[in-house]
């Protein structure tokens, strides 16, 4: 399937992948991040069950803390 | 006219602000924490746009590499207190507000103090720990607050523990592992925390005089350098 992440597309294989499944796979620790589908962001205790189709858009925002 | 309408002519003369709402900016007080680049920058507007007390915390002085972006302070001030730097030149733009300056860090024993009193805070702070001591005090306290963040090129800027009192926390649930990140010195644009500090007095205004939508709920992210701006709900 194809999902959009930071607003690149980007190619998964397989296509019943959770949302942790994906950013694992991708790379993603998830430590100090929100992740949002759809623009609406995902709660951590949801992201092993929370279900990634085709055509999903993922943003994923860092925490920062410069002032 | 009077001193006041003339002061505040260009935003009583807006139709959905008028002086009704300006009285409301007269009588209300902000706690600015951080007086780096974020905080600079709202002070600046939040004393301009007539807000009756404001409170400024920050424990630093005035450095030489401050001034590419802390655009309240001088060379000449280099070496003394932020607070006070702030509060001369805050003062000769405005004598009609009332200033009260906290030269201390915020920390879990004197933030809910340092909040209290204060009808909404403005996160200008530049480390973990003192954000998630803020989420802390004003959900004790009741008190919104303004979530303003910055990185090389982009910023942050949301409203926290306001009608859906969302927390800090709650979006970012890693409390530990950010707190224990050592601190370093990043580099920035100078532009940066101007722009989003002069976001958080927006949404500032707009809380204390209830026009528009504040960013309760949403997270603004935006990138200076290609501009691009993404909203997400939470």
């Amino acid at each position: 399937m194809d999902v959009d992440i930071n607003g690149r597309r980007m190619h998964i294989d397989g296509d019943h992948k959770t949302l942790a499944e994906l950013l694992e796979g991708e790379g993603f620790t998830g430590i100090g991040q929100a992740v949002a589908v759809n623009n609406c962001v995902v709660p951590r205790a949801e992201w092993t069950n929370f279900k990634i189709t085709d055509g999903m858009k993922l943003t994923i925002i860092r925490a920062v803390c410069g002032g | 006219m009077s001193d006041f309408s003339e002061r505040y002519s260009r935003q009583i003369m807006l139709p959905d602000f008028g002086e009704e709402r300006q009285r409301r900016l007269c009588d209300a007080s902000v706690l600015i924490v951080g007086a780096g680049g974020l905080g600079t920058a709202a002070a600046t507007y939040i004393t301009g746009a007539g807000v009756g007390h404001i409170g400024i915390a920050d424990p630093d002085v005035v450095s030489l590499s401050n001034l590419q972006r802390q655009t309240l302070y001088s060379e000449k001030q280099i070496g003394r207190s932020k607070t006070e730097c702030a509060h001369e030149r805050l003062r000769e733009m405005s004598s009609v507000s009332r200033f009260t300056l906290h030269p201390e860090s915020v920390s879990e024993e004197n933030a809910r103090e340092l909040v209290r009193g204060y009808d909404l805070v403005i996160d200008c702070t530049d480390n973990f720990p003192a954000r998630y001591v803020i989420d802390d005090a004003c959900a004790a306290e009741g008190t919104p607050w303004v979530h303003g963040a910055i990185g090389e090129y982009h910023g942050h800027v949301t409203v926290f523990n306001y009608r859906m009192q969302r927390r800090y926390v709650e979006l970012y649930p890693d409390r530990d592992a950010l707190c224990s990140l050592p601190r370093i010195t990043g580099g920035v644009i100078g532009v940066v925390p101007g722009v989003v500090g002069v976001l958080q007095a927006s949404e500032a205004i707009k809380i204390l005089t209830g026009i528009g939508e504040p960013l309760e709920g949403r997270l603004l992210t935006i990138d200076l350098m290609t501009m691009n701006t993404t909203f997400v709900e939470y």
